[in-house]
């Protein structure tokens, strides 16, 4: 026996047949995650040929037109950024509120747990669902009509439990031993979750608030329940003003007969994603910002 | 004065009086009916096989258990006299006046003056607040080490730096008696001896509970120990008793290493 058997094996053919099987493996999942790349890149050049030659100012800048060479993005922007900011103003303060009450001040009991697992069921709620409550509840039942606010106070029910979730694990990912360490040292409840597990937590709900917003500005169904329509001539002046947002300005002029609308549409899908890339982007840049930090 | 089972008590009291204390997780006991008297300045080893209860022993001692849901205590422990589970007080109040330094170093993920800082801040200090952070840092024999670093992180210090870090945290409070919780058992033999040279300069000003199962240590660094067995105290006397003439046949048996 030479001093080098060891390293080959001893069984050639099981050794053969172990090392193709982790082959087959990898080409499999290379192979998912080729189809996902790939479809999503043809997706991309499509829209990117089609609408690039209409990208411009103008179109940024304009106002909605019967006509597709005059007609502008402005209106659903501005409605997709108010819905953006006014959402992101409800739902952040009320899920973290909820997050910090469910991991830190509540007892484990029943109640928790079922307000917990109702949560999670939340979010898998199909979001026209969201749309028929926020019709009845902010629409009709408190009378805020068909506006930026009932918009977004329909979009913040459909991702809070989304952000809530998030944020309880933001939470849950500081460690005990910090908790134990400030408690030792005289600390209140108050102090430890203020001082110590909110600054330590925030970029995980940070990140998590981003990328549940980017899904509320990518929303269509519930807001044409609570009242968005495809065609408003102004950006809106308030919370109450009535408004459109890029997805169904987009949708509304895929529908048209006319071939210039689908330019357009291209180019209005290119700014929905370059806003929600760049969302996507604030959250990677918090997220290592903080990470390497500590 | 007054001397039972040759513990020594000044005329002031002591600093800590423990009557049959029982302490349960759920319906499982883990301390059953422990007794004990810590006098004032001295340092008291708590030893014993792992799962013995030493640190829910200690736990109790700053009302660290109530953030266990699960734990219940009862019997009476009487600090400087009063009952610290007596309805009136509150448990904020008796962590700041007995510290505690847990097993493993964590310090906060802040700079070395903040994390010393912050004891005081939450409590409300008043004063010249860097002349208390580097007092601190010098009783934690840890000053000449970061005196030009203050504002670095605190994850920068080696593990035997931390560990005098939250040392420093906690005296930066100013609390009467300190607690530790096998504060060395994560760092390596110089580390370790440090902390032990630490707790023996310390003892001059504090009142020192220390948990440990390296029994070399307790018999190094304490002037008592009590030898915990299954959530029952064995036997608790002056630690050169303990480990030369102990009276239990159980506690000679642990601290020669026959068992444990
Ligand atoms: N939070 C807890 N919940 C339930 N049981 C616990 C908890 N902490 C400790 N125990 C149990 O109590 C006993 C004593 O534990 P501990 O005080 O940590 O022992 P030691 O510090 O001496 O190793 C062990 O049996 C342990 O499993
Ligand atoms: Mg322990």
């Amino acid at each position: 026996m030479s001093a080098g058997d060891w390293l080959t094996g001893s069984d050639a053919a099981f050794d053969r047949r172990r090392k193709l099987k982790g082959a087959v493996f990898a080409g499999a999942c290379g192979a998912a995650t080729l189809v996902g790349v790939v479809s999503l890149g043809v997706l991309l050049v499509d829209v990117i040929i089609d609408g690039i030659a209409s990208l411009d100012w103008r179109f940024v800048t304009a106002l909605p037109s019967r006509f597709p060479e005059r007609a502008g993005i402005k209106v659903a922007l501005a409605g997709s950024v108010w819905i953006l900011v006014l959402t992101a103003l409800i739902s952040f303060p009320l899920s973290v509120a909820a997050a910090i009450y469910l991991e830190e001040y509540a007892n484990r009991g029943w109640v928790s747990k079922t307000i917990q697992t109702n949560i999670a069921n939340l979010a898998g709620v199909p979001s026209i669902v969201y749309g028929i409550l926020g019709l009845a509840l902010f629409v009709r039942g408190l009378g805020l009509g068909r506006s930026v606010l009932s918009g977004a106070l329909t979009l913040s029910l459909l991702i809070m439990p989304v952000i809530i979730i998030a944020a309880q694990e933001a939470i849950r990912a500081v460690p005990p031993t910090i908790r134990e360490a400030a408690y030792g040292l005289g600390a209140t409840r108050w102090q430890v979750v203020s001082r110590q597990v909110l600054p330590m937590a925030l970029p995980g709900i940070l990140t998590g608030t981003i990328l549940a917003l980017s899904r509320a500005v990518g929303e269509t169904a519930p807001l044409i329940m609570v009242g968005a329509v495809g065609f408003i001539a102004f950006t809106p002046e308030g919370p109450m003003s009535p408004f459109t947002v890029l997805p169904l300005q987009i949708y509304q002029w895929v529908s048209r007969p006319q071939d210039e609308f689908r330019a357009i549409a291209a180019a209005g899908i290119i700014v929905l994603l370059l806003l929600l890339l760049s969302m996507n982007a604030v959250a990677i840049v918090l997220r290592n910002r903080y990470s390497s930090k500590t | 004065m007054s001397t039972t089972y040759g513990i020594t008590i000044g005329s002031d009291g002591p600093a800590l009086e423990v009557r049959d204390v029982n302490v349960h997780y759920g319906s499982k006991q883990a301390i059953d009916g422990v007794s004990l008297t810590v006098p004032k300045k001295k340092v008291v080893a708590l030893i014993g096989p792992s799962g013995c209860g030493k640190s829910t022993l200690l736990r109790c001692f700053n009302r660290m258990n109530d953030l266990v849901p699960s734990a219940r205590v009862d019997g009476l422990i009487e600090f400087r006299g009063h009952d610290l589970y007596a309805p009136d007080v509150d448990p904020v109040e008796v962590r700041r006046r007995i510290g505690m330094v847990f097993q493993k170093p964590n310090p906060f993920p802040k700079s070395i003056y903040e994390n010393v800082a912050f004891g005081p801040k939450i409590n409300g200090f008043r004063g010249d607040l860097d002349e208390l952070v580097e007092t601190s840092l010098r009783q934690a024999a840890l000053w000449d080490e970061v005196s030009d670093r203050l504002g670095d992180s605190a994850y920068a210090l080696s593990g035997g730096q931390q560990q005098r870090l939250c040392i420093a945290r906690t005296l930066a409070v100013k609390p009467e008696l300190v607690l530790m919780d096998e504060p060395a058992s994560a760092l390596d033999p110089i580390a370790t001896q440090k902390i032990e040279e630490l707790i023996y300069e310390l003892k001059e000003q504090y009142t020192i509970v220390i948990v440990t199962h390296n029994m070399q240590q307790a018999a190094r660094i304490s002037d008592y120990t009590a030898f915990l067995y299954m959530g029952k105290l064995i036997e608790y006397g002056p630690t050169d008793t303990i480990f030369t003439n102990p009276r239990e046949e159980r506690t000679e048996a642990y601290v020669t290493g026959r068992f444990g």
